[in-house]
């Protein structure tokens, strides 16, 4: 897996990178196959609008408990959109229309009875952008736990913002300096900071938007590494525009196309045998 | 010229010559020269706006006085012996003044003459005495020696504002006074002393008795009617408006009023508070509650409006970071969002009210352009403002009068000054980078 990483660079991939995929993918796979994995986010038909245009037709997808899913596809193709529809980040938009099922742990989230902010600590997010908090680092970790009153004292949070640390790998590189702002820490830090901050509030599921498209090779692949080890406890859901990455991080992938799902299903399956050309077409590189 | 020819491609390259390079230059100095210019031409104007106030008020801040020697009678002030406060409120302490201007100068005699003589010190400096006496009643049956004011006239011949040399009959003094005055100072019966009657009293007709205090404290009755209306009014529309009303077109109309609002002239909410304040509500005229209403409906957009900037100008990354880690919208607004704004919103408070506190046009419509000598004791006392006192003295005919306008304009740029630093510190306080 880790020599995979140095290949990374290009966004459209040619054919060298892509037989480096197929190595990384080998290496996952025996897991993959041995345990089954029940299902934890359902989407079922879902339709997403802004204002009059349509960003996403239909698309049903199954995302599968501890396991990382992959959503890839050229840029626009609605792949952002169906990842705020997971923790309705959508309705913050106010042109954005959704309908649909959507189900986690088969509750739906999309029933009126459902509380937004409450399903928001259920499905953490991290973005494209590293986003912290211009306050403290340990203020960044802290605030989701104290908002949703997961502590009872100080010792209490102090615990969960060093575990939340440790599980994004961050600890050793700021356990001095918790009193220092989030924004003075470099991009890669920052983007662990965010997971953090969104595992503090122990989430069922988090979904990443492109988390490292702000970022150099090195950090890049830290927050690879971090995903695998935080598949254990939680259920990823990505979006990435490097199909390398797709292939290192992913047991799931779907491949979107112009709002459509066209393919989902195993990574090692989408990207050695696609069934559909487009798939096959875009992972080549004869679209992008 | 030459023609470049079809199958040989020109190839333009860019021109580092040492002429372009040095036109480059010249054109970079020209402009930073111009920048500079400019800059020097805005301190030289501010330099001679403050330096005509400066040396026209600052002698203001002294007053000339006369030092008497008072011969406290008992059998004047106190004819039954009790020390009674009441009756020795009632003593006339005018003729003991003038007794002494007599004793002073014992040549003066005839109406005329005296009459002159008598205008030498303050007309208020009966009560000065009445207040000393008052003060001490045990000083009565003894002669102290006690300096009063002189009347504005004579220390305006002191300061040198009345020139002595024309004719009697173009300056306010006339010889024999100012014979009597150089007399006394020959003897070491004047000086020039710190004027407190300026910062501690209110208004008066006669110049050597007037203060700006009393427009002070309306000021700041005023001022803080104003704050602490516009600025939690307006820091919610504001929140409203950006972070949680719908965009639709009742709130573009209600944006474009806002920004219309900030535009109306400043009389028109006058006339709104005499109509609705005084008028239907039966409010107290020349009130600084009323005022205070005015000028927080007149700052109110203001407030909006740089609210709402400084909203803006918080990254949406922010917001989505709140919302991401299920915080609630009031909680993303509350912890995050509008600590973010608050220097912005300071700023635009800021502005507002160093715009309210010069304004003159709307108190005119609610009464507080008026002449009121008590000092305003609570919220619907008469009151007046800074800028109306210097609008009055302004127009006041007496020379002394110039230099205590001038002396009120400085006293109104300190409070100026000191609502601007409140605003850095504030700012500087929930200053955040990110
Ligand atoms: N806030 C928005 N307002 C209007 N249209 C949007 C908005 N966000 C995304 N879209 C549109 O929806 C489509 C899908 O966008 P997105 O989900 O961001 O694509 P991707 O993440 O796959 O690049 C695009 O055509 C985009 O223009
Ligand atoms: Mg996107």
């Amino acid at each position: 897996m880790t020599e995979a990483i140095y290949v990374e660079g290009t966004v459209r991939p040619d054919e060298e990178s892509v037989t480096g995929m197929s190595e990384a993918i080998e290496t996952d796979t025996t897991e993959t196959e041995t345990a089954p994995f029940p299902t934890k986010v359902k989407a079922n038909n879902v339709d997403a609008f802004y204002a009059e245009k349509q960003a996403l037709f239909g698309v049903s997808l199954d995302v599968p408990e501890n396991q990382v899913t992959a959503l890839i596809g050229p840029s626009g193709c609605g792949k952002s959109t169906f990842l705020r529809c997971i923790n309705r980040m959508n309705d913050t938009i106010p042109i954005c229309r959704v309908t649909g099922d959507i189900t986690i742990d088969e509750q739906d989230i999309y029933d009126p009875a459902i509380d937004v902010v409450q399903l928001r600590a259920r499905v953490g997010m991290v973005f494209q952008k590293p986003n912290p908090f211009p306050k403290s680092i340990y203020e960044n970790v802290a605030y989701g736990p104290r908002i949703h009153g997961m502590a009872q004292g100080k010792a209490d949070i102090d615990d969960l913002v060093e575990s939340s640390l440790q599980r994004a790998g961050l600890w050793n590189e700021v356990k001095d300096r918790l009193g220092e702002s989030g924004t003075s820490l470099s991009g890669g830090q920052q983007q662990r900071l965010c997971i953090a901050r969104a595992i503090a509030v122990n989430p069922d599921v988090i979904l990443m938007d492109e988390p490292c498209s702000a970022l150099d090779p090195i950090a890049t692949a830290r927050i690879e590494e971090l995903m695998d080890e935080l598949r254990q406890n939680y259920t990823i859901v990505i979006v990435t525009h490097s199909m390398q990455q797709a292939a290192r991080v992913s047991q799931r992938t779907a491949f979107f196309h112009l709002g459509y799902l066209v393919e989902s299903g195993a990574t090692e399956m989408i990207f050695t045998n696609p069934e559909d050309t487009r798939t096959q077409d875009y992972i080549t590189g004869r679209f992008g | 010229m030459t023609d470049p020819t079809i199958d040989q491609p020109i190839t333009r390259k860019p021109d580092f010559s040492a002429t372009h390079l040095r036109k480059r230059y010249r054109a970079e100095a020209r402009f930073k020269f111009y920048g500079v210019a400019a800059i020097f031409a805005a301190l030289a104007m501010l330099a001679i706006l403050l330096g005509s106030i400066i040396s026209t008020g600052s002698s203001a801040f002294t007053q000339t006085e006369i030092a008497l020697d008072i011969k406290l009678d008992a059998a004047k002030i106190d004819p039954d012996g009790t020390r009674d406060p009441e009756s020795l409120a009632r003593a006339n302490y005018r003729t003991i003044v003038r007794d002494a201007m007599r004793a002073q100068f014992p040549e003066v005699s005839g109406r005329r003459d005296l009459r002159k003589l008598y205008k030498l010190v303050s007309t208020g400096s009966d009560f000065t005495l009445r207040q000393i006496v008052e003060a001490d009643p045990a000083l009565i049956g003894t002669t102290q020696t006690i300096w009063f004011k002189s009347s504005a006239d004579l220390d305006q011949l002191n300061k040198g504002a009345i020139p002595r040399d024309v004719p009697e009959g173009d300056r306010r003094v006339n010889d024999a006074q100012i014979t009597w005055f150089d007399a006394l100072s020959d003897d070491g019966r004047t000086r020039r002393s710190f004027n407190t009657t300026f910062f501690t009293s209110g208004d008066s007709r006669e110049p050597e008795q007037a203060g700006v205090w009393g427009a002070v404290v309306g000021t700041m009755l005023t001022l803080f009617v104003t704050l602490v209306l516009s600025f939690p009014i307006g820091v919610m529309s504001a929140v409203y408006l950006e972070e949680f009303a719908p965009k639709n077109r009742w709130t573009d109309l209600i944006e474009v009023n806002i920004n219309n609002l900030a535009a109306v002239p400043s009389i028109v909410f006058g006339l709104l508070g005499l109509a609705v304040f005084l008028n239907f509500f039966g409010l107290p005229r020349s009130a600084p509650l009323v005022g205070g209403l005015v000028l927080a409906l007149m700052t109110l957009p203001t407030v909006i409006i740089a609210g709402r900037a400084a909203l803006q100008s918080v990254p949406p990354s922010i917001r989505e970071a709140a919302l991401g880690v299920g915080a609630s919208p009031l909680q993303t607004v509350s912890h995050h969002v509008l600590p973010l704004a608050m220097p912005g919103i300071l700023t635009g408070t800021i502005i507002g009210m160093a715009r309210a506190l010069g304004e003159t046009a709307p108190l005119l419509m609610i009464g507080m352009v008026a002449f009121i000598v008590d000092i305003p004791r609570g919220f619907t006392d008469a009151a007046t403002v800074l800028p109306v006192q210097v609008f009055l003295w302004a127009d006041a005919p007496e020379r002394a009068f110039v230099e205590r306008t001038s002396a009120a304009i400085m006293v109104l740029l300190a409070f100026l000054i000191l609502m601007n630093l409140a605003a850095v510190l504030l700012r500087r306080k929930f200053e955040r980078r990110w």
